[in-house]
């Protein structure tokens, strides 16, 4: 059996290496500009969480390595080696620090991608050995059982039922040859069931072939999460060959966000080719319904409502501008955070961060960035499009007994669907 | 004999060699070994152009986003002024421009150099507040090292011993004009070995920026 | 004129009034050397005081590698002025350029010169001395090293005229094949006070004379050993075309509309700023004009090694290299380099994605 070892951490970062990160630990110059951007700095006020600091490990890696000055400096001995000690202090930086949200990469005025090169050191820390246990624990529930919360099909299958009484409509499954494969996450089959349900309405109304696939089912990814291409490539992979199998156009990744960074934008690179069928995000593909004018709805939420953009779907997806139409469909007080589209705060549990036991107090603690952006605009509800976000945000009103009610969007409009039977 | 004429003589000629020499061969190096290295392939289908939003992130990203303006008003207004007054005084003061045009063969107009002197003081002052603001501000003190406070050193220095010669506060004056021109000299080996050279790689890192969340549909 | 001891007895005062300078004419004189060495006006009375009561020292000149254009600039002056009212009044016993004497009569006359005034001389020194080979610069079979030595031995100081005689001038600019080397760098055991210029103002080589007279000391010197009053302020300092380079105003043809405008020569060379002199004030040509004021930069004459300094016609700040010219193979050699340094990085990055090993979720965890 093998092993995690420094020196594979090593090679790991060794094979991250490429132009565009060398280039930004060229331009870095230090002005601390990024920490501002990250509310692991601003909520707690401790300089480690700046995201530039979060790398250091792999700027040694990179000096020392990947520059002639700094192999210079490494053999006259001025430098200062990446061991284990290094590794394990910084892992609670890079992992329970860090959400991957991409927001300090937004303002580095040189232009550095610090959340990619975040996302790209990952891979040296779980090669190393130095990923928390929550983490590890659900790459492992995701290859071995199927899912990170280790929900099978059977209980899939089992929601499937209820979903089906409740709403008289048949969810298919494992049918080939349709238009659309939807993914879920296990979060949404679990805690959600109301987004399968209104995936289901919404396609009865607009007439779509769509199928879920027993076989493939989750779209959460936690390979990615944990920094891992390997394990992230075995996850995509099954979503892949199923899609394939069943002969679909289109796979329609869930309301999650990092589910989405990890079909869409990952996913062909972690298989090495391009997909023979295309991705959307579920909003994306409500937004083109709409917008054809085949998605109808009737009817307008009163309440003063906002939208929580997830920072995968929005700031690092690009689907900025589809929730806002969707919404202004069904809502007549719709009011945007002060910070908002890819400038918004993330949620504090993306990244994998939910996952980690020990980085609860922490995350409850950044979740106060969110609080006071709430907290200005003084809304009835909130509405959000990630499972991930909706369960964070959740955990953290109840934290600082908030009443507000967190809502996701797919479900807000099934609920306005003209001449569904739950209207009349 | 030794006398300060041979040292200015020395700065401008056989070490204006070395220093130029060092700082071509450095930027060149510097540069090919970060571009070199190359990326992968992108597999996924794209949303938008990479071209077009890298290059639009390459100017966009010189005003700062107006939240992070104002967590670190500081930051960003010191860091205008500082780099606008480096440029005003290196590139639109005459000496300089005949020294350009001399090297390169580019020449333009200049100044009035007691402009360039205002300029300079005010760059020097900002300067020195920059310094204060990193040993003091908790994050910029955590994240710098001996080579943020050399990299300051050698900027500060052309500035200051320019300031001394226009002002002739050290006698005789080829002793300051050579200090002056061997701050430069230093500054000009200094530059590729540290993070100086975000001078030319923030281009390659805006671009990057831009061109990866371009792909994505997103403007950053 | 050469006479040996010449007129020793006598003081100046007497001297002056035997060739008919009037107590006006003397006073007129002294005030103005107060007002060239930067005293007050107040000092006159005790200038002409000390003047008048001072003999007229020996001086004896000696010239090696140089162009005579110093005795030019000194002899050129017309009386009465104030530099040849002076002139008149030391007894020059040895000068190989203006004295009637010449071969073993003129050699003889500087050897009583030295044993009359022992310790009293004054030697003036134009021209640098080669320490190549003695034969490059001999005068009457005494190489310029071995006159210099013998001469400054019994001397009370030397006056270095000239920038050749003061920091090696033309002989020393390079490659500076006699291996020409200033007076102080050979004397060291006596007072040398450099006047230095290409040629030096007469004005000034007076000046310290007259120094010596009145105040029987030498005048304060600047640290390359140049008299303060005369050399303490650079031409750029004194200029009058320098609110022009402060208002970034520029003539950049000889023919231009700055250049008929007078603006500063900064562009078209002018070594000012760099250049320790009192041609601004002192002028030349009795005080008709001085070169920045005829239209052309200040070459710097009065400076070391300003032959050296890269063309007379190149800004000061223009460096002096020709590494620009090689500017295409640097780059070369630059793109070749990085090149290597790239390749270097590439494999590095190939090999550690060759020894790939996948991480499954078997090797999570680190073995105890
Ligand atoms: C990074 C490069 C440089 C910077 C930041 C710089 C800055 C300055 C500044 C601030 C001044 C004073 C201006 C004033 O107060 O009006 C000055 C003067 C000057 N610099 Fe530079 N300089 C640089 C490079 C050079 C080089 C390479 C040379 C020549 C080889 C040079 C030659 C001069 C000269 C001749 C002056 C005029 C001083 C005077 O007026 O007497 N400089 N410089
Ligand atoms: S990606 Fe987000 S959480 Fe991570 S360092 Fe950047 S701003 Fe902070
Ligand atoms: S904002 Fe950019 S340049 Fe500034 S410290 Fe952070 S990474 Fe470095
Ligand atoms: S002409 Fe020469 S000395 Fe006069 S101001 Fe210009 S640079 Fe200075
Ligand atoms: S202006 Fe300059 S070059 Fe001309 S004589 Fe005076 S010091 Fe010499």
């Amino acid at each position: 059996m093998s092993e995690a070892t420094l020196e594979r951490g090593l090679k790991a970062f060794r094979e991250q290496m490429n132009a565009p990160i060398a280039s930004f630990f060229s331009s870095c110059v230090n002005c601390g500009m990024c920490a501002e951007a990250c509310l692991f700095y601003t909520e707690t006020g401790d300089p480690k969480y700046t995201p530039i600091n979060k790398l250091e490990p792999f700027r040694r890696i990179w000096e020392q390595e990947y520059t002639l000055w700094g192999r210079v400096k490494s053999w006259l001995g001025l430098s200062q080696p990446v061991d284990d000690e290094l590794l394990e202090a910084w892992e609670p930086l890079v992992y329970d620090g860090c959400t991957l949200c991409g927001r300090c990469s937004m303002v580095c005025p040189v232009g550095n991608d610090i959340s990619y090169m975040i996302r790209c050191a990952r891979e040296g820390f779980v090669a190393a050995g130095y990923a928390p246990d929550g983490m590890k624990n659900a790459s492992r529930r995701a290859v071995t059982i199927g899912s990170p919360m280790g929900v099978k099909f059977p209980a899939l299958a089992a929601q499937i039922k209820h979903v089906e009484a409740d709403t008289g409509l048949t969810i298919p499954v494992d049918v080939e040859g349709v238009d659309y494969m939807a993914l879920l996450s296990s979060m949404e089959i679990m805690n959600f069931p109301e987004y399968m349900a209104a995936l289901a309405r919404i396609f009865k109304q607009v007439g779509i072939t769509w199928t879920l696939c027993s076989e493939a089912f989750e779209a959460t990814n936690s390979g990615i999460q944990i920094g891992s291409s390997d394990i992230a490539k075995e996850l995509v992979n099954r979503i892949v060959v199923a899609a394939e199998r069943l002969k679909v156009k289109y796979v329609i990744s869930p309301e999650c966000g990092h589910a989405y960074t990890a079909i869409r934008w990952e996913g062909p690179n972690l298989i090495g080719r391009p997909y023979n069928f295309k991705v959307v995000h579920i909003l994306e593909l409500l937004e083109e319904l709409r917008s054809s004018g085949r998605l109808k709805t009737e009817g307008y939420e009163d309440a003063r409502l906002t939208f929580h953009d997830p920072c995968q779907i929005v700031r690092k997806g690009g689907v900025l501008e589809q929730p806002r139409h969707l919404l202004n469909m069904v809502a007549s007080d719709f009011v945007e955070m002060n910070d908002h589209r890819e400038m918004n705060w993330c949620c504090g549990g993306g990244g994998g961060v939910s996952a980690i036991e020990r980085a609860e107090a922490l995350r409850l603690k950044v979740f106060k960035r969110k609080k006071s952006q709430l907290e200005e605009l003084n809304v009835d509800t909130l509405v959000t499009a990630c499972a991930n976000c909706r369960l964070i945000i959740e955990e953290g009103l109840e934290e600082y007994r908030m009443e507000i009610p967190v809502v996701g969007l797919t479900e807000m409009i099934a609920e306005h669907l003209v001449g569904d039977e739950k209207n009349e | 004999m030794s006398t300060p004429v041979d040292f200015l003589l020395w700065v401008r000629g056989p070490g204006f060699d070395i220093a130029l020499v060092v700082f071509i061969i450095g930027i060149l190096i510097r540069l090919l070994e970060v571009l070199i290295l190359g990326r992968k392939p992108d597999y996924a289908e794209p949303r938008g152009g990479e071209l077009g939003a890298g290059l639009r992130t390459l100017l966009t990203r010189t005003l700062p986003e107006p939240g992070t303006f104002k967590r670190s008003p500081f930051t960003v207004v010191g860091g205008y002024i500082w780099h606008i007054g480096f440029f005003i005084s290196l590139f639109l003061f005459v000496p300089h421009i005949e020294l350009i045009d001399a090297t390169i063969g580019l020449s333009w107009p200049g100044i009035a150099s007691n402009l360039v002197d205002a300029v300079a003081a005010v760059t020097l002052v900002t300067l020195v507040a920059m310094l204060f603001s990193r040993l003091t501000h908790p994050v910029k003190r955590l994240l710098s090292g001996p080579e943020d406070y050399l990299s300051w050193l050698v900027t500060f220095l052309p500035v200051m011993t320019g300031y001394l010669a226009y002002h002739r506060m050290i006698d005789p004056y080829p002793l300051v004009l050579g200090l002056h021109i061997l701050s430069v000299e230093i500054l000009m080996v200094v530059f590729p070995f540290t993070k100086l050279m975000h001078a030319f790689t923030f281009i390659i890192a805006r671009w990057y920026n831009g061109a990866m969340a371009g792909r994505r549909g997103v403007q950053s | 004129m050469a006479e040996t001891g010449k007129g020793m007895g006598k003081t100046l005062a007497q001297s002056l009034r035997e060739s008919g300078v009037s107590r006006r004419g003397f006073l007129k004189f002294c005030t103005a050397t107060a007002s060239m060495m930067a005293l007050p006006p107040s000092m006159a009375p005790a200038i002409a005081q000390a003047l008048g009561k001072a003999k007229r020292p020996s001086v004896i000149w000696l010239s090696f590698q140089e162009c005579t254009g110093c005795t030019e600039s000194l002899t050129r002056s017309h009386s009465p002025t104030v530099e040849n009212l002076i002139f008149d009044y030391i007894s020059l016993d040895y000068h190989h350029t203006l004295q009637v004497a010449a071969g073993e009569g003129a050699e003889a006359a500087r050897e009583a010169a030295m044993r009359e005034n022992k310790g009293q001389y004054i030697v003036v020194v134009d021209g640098s001395i080669p320490l190549g080979n003695p034969g490059y610069s001999a005068i009457a079979g005494i190489s310029n090293l071995q006159m210099l030595e013998e001469t400054v031995a019994g001397a009370a100081a030397v006056v270095a005229v000239g920038t050749c005689a003061a920091f090696g001038g033309l002989p020393h600019a390079k490659p500076n094949p006699t291996g020409a080397v200033s007076v102080s760098e050979i004397v060291k055991d006596k007072p040398v006070v450099n006047v230095s210029g290409c040629p030096p103002i007469p004005t000034v080589i007076t000046g310290v004379l007259a120094h010596f007279l009145t105040f029987g000391s030498l005048p304060e010197l600047d640290a390359l050993g140049r008299p303060m009053a005369f050399f303490g302020k650079s031409i750029h300092d004194r200029c009058y075309r320098r609110p022009f380079y402060d208002k970034g105003l520029y003539a950049e043809t000889f023919d231009d509309e700055g250049a008929r405008k007078g603006w500063c020569l900064y562009r078209l060379g002018c070594k000012g700023p760099m250049a320790y002199n009192a041609c601004a004030t002192a002028k030349w040509n009795r005080g008709t004009s001085w070169p920045v004021e005829s239209g052309h930069g200040c070459l710097g004459c009065s400076e070391p090694d300003f032959w050296d300094a890269g063309g007379f016609y190149n800004a000061l700040s223009i460096p002096d290299s020709d590494i620009t010219r090689q500017a295409v193979y640097v780059a070369g050699a630059g793109v070749a380099l990085g090149a290597v340094a790239g390749a270097v990085n590439r494999s590095k990055q190939a090999r550690a994605r060759e020894e790939h090993e996948p991480v499954t979720i078997d090797d999570l965890d680190k073995r105890p």
